[in-house]
């Protein structure tokens, strides 16, 4: 408001009081990212209500508790968790303007998240192996695809971050690049608070009777 | 379960689904629109190659990321796209008026069924929202005093994909076939067991592309309203448009997503063989219906809202004074907004929920005519003791209000469940839902075009004109629409195209009546385009202040310059504009700065253009063709991020010229 009053004063004309000769208005992007990431969310909720709706419906097929090996899980819940602690080192290095640190630690995130893809993968092939694949009933139809979008959200996550590194190598820790990696790790952490919910919702009450 | 399993000839490799088979040669209503359809996009070939036009529609609109030029191409969109859909309406209200007894029509089941499923999704999708969304991307900007959206280069990209997806339903139109289900595709009706064919398919890819668009256009302007308004002005300073636009995009982003999810899980059920709404394998289609609810309930206040800040801009302007109840207005609008998302179940009444969830779900929906009604009695008083002018936009105002007060009762009576036992699926909900929609959305989105026209285009819409459009619509509706009223008490159901009882039809007869009484107002609207654009220069609007108006768009010249306003309006009331003239404000001729501006970029439509490839090959099972059409996406997309220089200026000399043009224009009609 300072350059308003500033404007005015400076003026005589009563017009001045309605006009700025030089105005920026705020940045956009990490609101619009939010609200990006809150639409995701839905989605999310969306698949969730699906499988609060047909988790328990077997149809004569296995069930959570016959399928999940919690073990795998747990590791694979401690990749992700730790991705988002090494995010928060690369924001830390790039806040500090060491762009050698950042870009080490998006790579080591970016390690994790391959992990995390890896043992999840497996995970579906071994499941559609033995005969419970996402046509068996509409319990596993809905655990693939809540569990599988949230995959692929850590995949383009990752293309997004291999993409970020290259982008950080050839214009540095400029502002714009700052703001993107902002917004990665936004979108890094929301699928990570997505991911406790899967975890907490599929796999540990799923394997309750 | 695959696709083979149901088709006799297993698929192309390639082709995939596609053959000589899915064009529909034998059909001659489909290849006399192909061959009408064909000539015109010939003429217009024609026309852009003589008169060399290629460069400049490339250049200035299709690669523009001017909110200005975007929104007037929504708007362009939109009415082509209402010229198919009153097709659509034109031919079933024919069927229905000679189907009776011996008499099969014109339309034998299979294609009728098509035609009031595209009509559904083409008037919602693809009329109403990119009007809408267009005079919310045209308007916004200018009465928040901005320069342009937060992100322009999202806003291009958003139009591509709404306009993609549209161009992907008009191509079932000659190419394979639509949907036979209903506008929503409710399965197990949908499944691919029920509809084997490529028309659900078709629907699905359609919505998903244009889909990502508006979820990404609500992103946008809600940031944009909460971030790029004018110095001064807090939220309770807000045009009440621009109010209710902020509320319709925080609905689109709050429900569009639970579309895309719902129609993703329908085409995991067609295309992988899942479970989600089968019959069989515990799925469950209940699950379908409330989901898609979820978003299909406040889709039709993302519709009217925007429209009721219409009114109120108009009510104002027209009335010269100051609108009654603002922070009424306000409060209203966002009760509206959250009760929208609380009363979807009132859809489906009759499935069996109970006597507890239907009583809730009633109440709810009876609530929401306490804050509309609000509205209207805050209209009223308005025009109480203002001086009121009765220009084009006010008539439709005032036609609004009568006919929407009295789908806003007949919506009551369907939100009492034991009545809406009775009146379900019958032709009494259709005459409720379009006299909401016509009357609501239609009426309001005419009263916005001619109201903003002057502003975008630099002349007024022939008046003559606009008056035969407004009463054609006005008694065609009536007399299009009591008849189904009268006959949904009599229990006709609805998407019937064929009945026995003789003593329907002359309820029919009149129904198409009223029809062609619409095609008249549809007809008098291009006339009056056509009109206004031969005799511009007798309409001309110098002053950028045709009406009178109260908001800033109408304290810029028209149509705007590219830079919307050379220095940023500061605000001191809601109705800044009108502030201004009251205490003789001047504008300023000198001092102009070098003026930041976002650059024009070809990304929007390249990745819009190849994601409709990919639905073009999902839809026909076209495997190859669809991975290719995804990693050229992706690598679009990528390749669009490493463009860093998105920005320019616009040199201050340039301003001055613009500007001095602009004062030697207001000094030479004083």
């Amino acid at each position: 408001m300072s350059d308003i009053t500033a404007n005015a004063a400076l003026s005589d004309d009563p017009s001045a009081r309605y006009y700025v000769a030089d105005h920026h208005p705020e940045n956009g992007t990490l609101l619009g990212f939010w609200l990006y990431l809150m639409s995701d969310c839905l989605l999310f909720a969306g698949l969730f209500a699906a499988y609060a709706v047909l988790g328990r419906n077997y149809a004569g097929g296995p069930s959570g508790a016959e399928l999940f090996e919690l073990g795998t899980i747990a590791i694979n819940t401690a990749f992700l968790l730790l991705s988002s602690i090494t995010y928060g080192f690369a924001m830390i290095a790039a806040q500090r303007k060491n762009l050698k640190f950042a870009i080490i630690w998006l790579i080591i995130t970016g390690l994790f998240g391959l992990a995390f893809l890896f043992l999840e993968i497996e995970e579906f092939l071994h499941l559609i192996h033995i005969g419970a694949g996402p046509q068996r009933s509409a319990f596993l139809t809905s655990f693939f695809a809540l569990v599988g979008t949230h995959g692929l959200h850590v995949t383009f996550g990752t293309i997004w971050l291999i993409t970020l590194v290259f982008q950080l190598k050839k214009h540095g820790l400029t502002v714009e690049n700052n703001r993107r990696m902002m917004c990665l790790s936004m979108f890094w952490h929301f699928l990570d608070v997505i991911w406790i919910g899967v975890f907490t919702f599929v796999y540990l009450m799923g394997v309750l009777p | 379960m695959t696709m083979s399993e149901h088709t006799l000839t297993p698929n192309h490799p390639i082709l995939g689904r596609l053959s000589w088979e899915s064009i529909p040669l034998h059909e001659p209503i489909l290849i006399g629109t192909f061959a009408m359809v064909a000539l015109g996009g010939l003429a217009f070939l024609a026309v852009m190659f003589k008169f060399r036009l290629w460069g400049p529609l490339w250049k200035n609109w299709i690669t523009s990321i001017d909110h200005k030029k975007i929104g007037i191409m929504y708007m362009i969109l939109g009415i082509i796209m209402l010229l198919r859909g009153f097709a659509d309406a034109l031919m079933m209200r024919a069927q229905q008026a000679m189907a009776f007894g011996d008499n099969a029509g014109f339309l034998p089941p299979h294609h009728y069924d098509q035609v009031f499923t595209a009509h559904g999704t083409i008037m919602i999708f693809f009329v109403a929202m990119p009007l809408v969304t267009g005079l919310m991307n045209y308007v916004v900007p200018l009465q928040i005093g901005a320069r342009d959206v937060s992100f322009p280069f999202l806003n291009n990209f958003s139009f591509w994909m709404t306009t993609f997806g549209a161009m992907l339903t008009m191509a079932s139109l000659f190419i394979g076939e639509f949907a036979k289900t209903g506008w929503l595709a409710f399965p197990p009706l949908s499944g691919i067991m029920a509809s084997p064919d490529v028309g659900v398919d078709y629907y699905i890819w359609s919505l998903q592309i244009a889909g990502v668009g508006t979820t990404l256009s609500g992103v946008n302007l809600i940031a944009t309203i909460v971030k790029m308004r004018a110095p001064g002005m807090d939220l309770m300073k807000m045009p009440v448009f621009t109010w209710t636009a902020l509320c319709t995009n925080a609905l689109i982003v709050a429900t569009f997503p639970i579309l895309t999810v719902t129609l993703a899980m329908l085409s995991l059920d067609r295309m992988v063989g899942t479970n989600f709404f089968t019959n069989d394998l515990g799925g469950n289609p209940m699950l379908y219906v409330n989901l898609i609810w979820i978003w299909g309930h406040p889709e039709v206040y993302i519709l009217i809202l925007p429209v009721f800040g219409v009114f109120s801009e108009i009510v104002s302007t027209f009335s010269a004074k100051r609108l009654f109840g603002y922070t009424s207005m306000v409060y209203a609008t966002v009760v509206i907004t959250i009760l929208s998302y609380l009363v979807w179940l009132h859809h489906f009444f009759t499935m069996g929920s109970g006597a507890s969830v239907n009583s809730f779900f009633g109440i709810t929906t009876m609530i929401i005519s306490i804050p509309t009604g609000a509205k209207i009695f805050n209209w009223l008083f308005t025009m109480y003791k203002g001086r009121i002018t009765f220009d084009v936009p006010m008539l439709w105002t005032v036609g609004f209000m009568l006919t929407f007060v009295i789908g806003g009762m007949t919506g009551v009576m369907l939100a009492v469940p034991p009545a809406d036992f009775v009146l379900h699926n019958s032709l009494f909900l259709i005459a409720h839902f379009h006299n909401v929609i016509i009357g609501g959305v239609v009426f309001g989105l005419f009263a916005g075009m001619n109201y903003w026209f002057p502003k975008a285009f630099g002349f007024r819409l022939d008046e003559f004109w606009g008056k035969v459009c407004f009463w054609c619509w006005l008694v065609g509706f009536w007399v299009a629409f009591t008849p189904l009223y009268v006959m949904g008490f009599m229990g006709v159901t609805r998407r019937m195209n064929h009945f026995d009882d003789p003593s329907l039809q002359i309820w029919f007869v009149i129904a198409a009546i009223g029809a062609l009484i619409i095609a008249g107002g549809i007809g008098a609207f291009l006339m009056q385009i056509y009109v206004s654009w031969r005799d511009r220069e007798k309409l001309r609007d110098v002053t950028g202040d045709p009406w009178g108006g109260r908001t800033l768009e109408w304290a810029t010249s028209s149509p705007p310059p590219d830079y919307n306003f050379a220095f940023t309006p500061v605000v001191h009331d809601s109705d800044s504009w009108a502030d201004m003239k009251a205490n003789n404000y001047k504008r300023p001729t000198k001092g102009f700065v070098d003026i930041h501006m976002p650059k024009n970029t070809a990304a929007g439509f390249i990745i819009s253009a190849l994601s409709f490839v990919m639905g073009f090959a999902l839809v026909w099972q076209m495997w190859a063709l669809a991975i290719i059409g995804f990693v050229a996406m992706m690598a679009a997309i990528i390749t669009h991020t490493f463009n860093y220089k998105r920005d320019f200026y616009i040199k201050a000399d340039e301003v001055v010229r613009t500007e001095e043009a602009h004062t030697r224009l207001l000094e030479s009609h004083v």
